[in-house]
């Protein structure tokens, strides 16, 4: 009886490193709790067996990189009450939106002798350019703890809260010494969405933008300071065509810089 | 005549999108393959243009599982290439966060991808209603693993504390100690590990591999040694490409790792213990006996075993490393500038190769002006694995053909599972068909 009302979850994979549906599995502790509260019914990493939809919550990890795979995602869509994205390449397309850029022929004459049987589209794009998207989870990975939160928030009905400023202000929340202020280290933390807890510049490296832009992100001011600290704009670019290449404000700042 | 197909579409409790299918006609098999689905990535292709900084991060996003393999192989093949070598505490920290992965791999896939097969679970969600004790010592195990990576790495998934030369940051030594003391819990949990899964139902089943490994002259090998062979292969892991090809078979979209002039390998947990059993510790060579496990097991459903004993291993050395830490004077030593590190300095090469949790990881870079990448080459163990795979389906069927159609295929599931295949990692050797859209 009880089972009926149990709500379900789902996860799916597009093209990604299945990092981020780890993380769910990396929450040690409150993953047998998680498997109480809702009922498991599509998992493929972590079970065999398929519950047939509808699905009240469906995570989406990855991007869309095939034909067979733009259709598959109206498929969940339809399938799912709530749609949330978990992680980069879902939100912004991953690093394997790198091919965005160039051209894919020229990637796969580079790599595989005889091109062949697989279909792949010439971009990797997120979920939302596709189907309706209810939350985007970034990062890559996604934190942890921002997971147990937007899955408890859904199941209540509410909104997840992840705050929207920048990893610099989560430096000054942790007390990190700014490593862009004091030694000098090119960092994209002013621009780069909360989450990590400013991971990077604690082990006294600068960021390198995993979680993807903050809502306004200056890049202008940004790359201007980075000039100044003698970044070179070849190295701009790619400091903006990490894991998050596919963002719009990241995009278009790269590209500027390659003018 | 009787004819039979197994087919599964989406193959569960790996990591990553694959297939199986098997086509029997008259109690033999005349096809078996595992299809790997999962869409390319081309990671070989814009790490071109990177800079060799980038690489370590880069390459992590291949495999969620296993990104410290990953970033191993890539700054040990950069090294290489600018004749580096980290010595010392160093070396030991990258011991350290390498041990991390393997009880956290070998843990997650142990408890809830391996076991449910054992025991007749769809998973280990399933499993935790009767064995609740198990899957919670299991997870809890899994747990130290990724504090040890954490700790080190500043995330479980995708550290970002591994560079090339060493650590971007070195541990506190406080932080050091409470790990020590919850390792020592864990080294005692993965003891009863091993006595757990020596208890299970294992299948007869013990195919002639060739076992594949890294062999070092004192140690349990994790980022050094030479490429060895049970069968008497012996070479450099710089002479990689010469004795391992990529074989393309026409029903497979990938690529399949084979022994050139002799065929396919085992990779992975169990040619690491056949071919080194006399390098691990006293304690997890005790508990291998006590589980009636030596060199020369040839049964791949006791990988199960097999990956216990490495884990107990794991966390002894973990404990060792720890005992006899100091804090070295710098996180890291400087790649000095020379060839490959300004304009005009010509290309230099540099090849890596180092234990996954589910065995060898090879990576070769080409460097060039600036430092940017000319060429990467990433060879995985699954696609190493793969063939091996399919011959192990071959002759596993036709001794179960009295088996119902679905605990046939739950066989065939969990004999493919022995190998902990990593479909992700696996993917880049795909063969392509553009769509234009
Ligand atoms: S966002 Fe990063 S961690 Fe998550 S699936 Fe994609 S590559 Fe993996
Ligand atoms: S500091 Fe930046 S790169 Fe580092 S984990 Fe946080 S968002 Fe990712």
């Amino acid at each position: 009886m009880k089972r009926k009302e149990t709500p379900k979850l789902a996860l799916w994979k597009f093209a990604s490193c299945d990092g981020c549906q780890l993380s769910l599995l990396d929450c040690e502790d409150e993953l047998l709790a998680v498997a109480g509260a809702v009922q498991i019914s599509h998992f493929l990493e972590a079970s065999r067996a398929v519950v047939k939809g509808p699905y009240d919550l469906s995570l989406v990890e990855g991007s869309i990189t095939t034909a067979h795979d733009a259709e598959r995602i109206h498929q969940v869509r339809r399938a799912s009450k709530r749609l949330v994205t978990i992680g980069a390449c879902a939100t912004a397309g991953g690093i394997q939106a790198l091919r965005n850029f160039k051209d894919v022929r020229e990637f796969i004459k580079i790599v595989y002798a005889t091109p062949e049987y697989i279909s792949a589209l010439e971009t990797s794009t997120p979920i939302s350019a596709h189907v309706k998207v209810d939350f985007e989870l970034r990062g890559c990975p996604i934190s942890k703890s921002q997971l147990i939160e937007t899955i408890s928030a859904f199941l209540n009905n509410r909104k997840p809260v992840t705050p929207p400023h920048s990893v610099c202000l989560e430096c000054k929340l942790r007390g990190n010494v700014c490593v862009m202020v004091a030694h000098g280290v090119p960092c994209l933390g002013p621009v780069t969405h909360a989450g990590c807890g400013a991971l990077c510049p604690a082990y006294n490296r600068g960021c390198f933008g995993c979680f993807g832009p903050q809502e306004t992100p200056n890049t202008t001011s940004l790359s201007d300071q980075l000039s100044r600290l003698n970044v070179q704009r070849d190295e701009l670019v790619r400091m903006y065509r990490g894991f998050n290449a596919g963002a719009k404000p990241f995009r278009r700042e790269s590209e500027k810089n390659e003018e | 005549m009787k004819s039979k197909t197994i087919k599964l579409d989406n193959l569960a409790r790996v990591e990553g999108e694959g297939a199986l299918f098997i086509k029997i006609k008259d109690g033999r098999v005349i096809d078996a393959r595992l299809n790997i689905f999962e869409p390319p990535r081309f990671f070989e292709a814009f790490l071109r243009g990177r800079h060799f900084s980038e690489v370590a991060d880069i390459t992590a996003r291949i495999c969620g599982i296993c990104p410290v393999a990953y970033q191993m192989s890539a700054v040990h093949a950069i090294e290489s290439a600018f004749g580096m070598r980290v010595e010392g505490q160093l070396r030991a920290l990258r011991r350290l966060i390498y041990c991390g992965e393997w009880i956290e791999s070998h843990a997650l896939h142990i408890h809830l991808l391996h076991a449910p097969d054992f025991l007749g679970y769809d998973d280990a969600m399933k499993m935790a209603v009767d064995h609740r004790g198990i899957v919670e010592r299991g997870l809890k195990l899994k747990k130290a693993g990724n504090e040890i990576v954490a700790l080190l790495g500043g995330r479980e998934i995708h550290p970002i504390n591994v560079r090339v030369g060493g650590f971007y940051k070195l541990p506190a030594k406080s932080d050091l100690r409470s790990l020590a003391e919850k390792l020592k819990w864990a080294r005692e949990a993965a003891l009863e590990t091993v006595r757990w899964t020596a208890g299970l139902p294992f299948p007869d089943f013990e195919p002639d591999y060739e076992f594949v490994s890294l062999r070092h002259p004192e140690e349990y090998p994790f980022n050094e040694g030479r490429i060895v062979s049970s069968k008497g292969l012996d070479f450099e892991i710089s002479n990689f490409s010469s004795h391992i090809a990529e074989e393309h078979v026409e029903h497979s979209n990938a690529l399949q790792g084979v022994l050139k002039g002799r065929g396919a390998y085992m990779a992975g947990p169990m040619a690491r213990f056949n071919n080194n059993f006399d390098r691990l510790s006293r304690i997890a060579q005790e508990a291998a006996a006590e589980a009636g496990m030596t060199a020369g097991c040839h049964n791949p459903f006791r990988s199960i075993v097999v990956r216990s004993i490495e884990t107990l291993y794991a966390c002894d050395e973990a404990l060792r490393i720890l005992d006899q830490y100091e804090a070295p004077d710098h996180p890291a030593i400087e790649v000095e500038a020379g060839p490959g590190t300004g304009p005009g300095t010509g290309p230099r090469t540099g090849h890596g190769c180092t234990e996954a949790p589910r065995g060898l990881l090879y990576h070769r870079y080409r460097i060039g002006d600036k430092g940017l990448i000319e060429d990467a080459v990433i060879v995985p163990p699954t696609s190493q694995n793969q063939k091996q795979i399919e011959e192990d389906l071959r002759n596993l069927v036709p001794l179960h053909l009295d088996l119902s159609q679905e605990k046939l295929t739950w066989l065939c599931e969990q004999a493919v599972r022995n190998y902990d295949p990593c479909i992700s990692c696996a993917t880049h050797f795909l063969k392509l068909h553009i769509d234009r859209v």
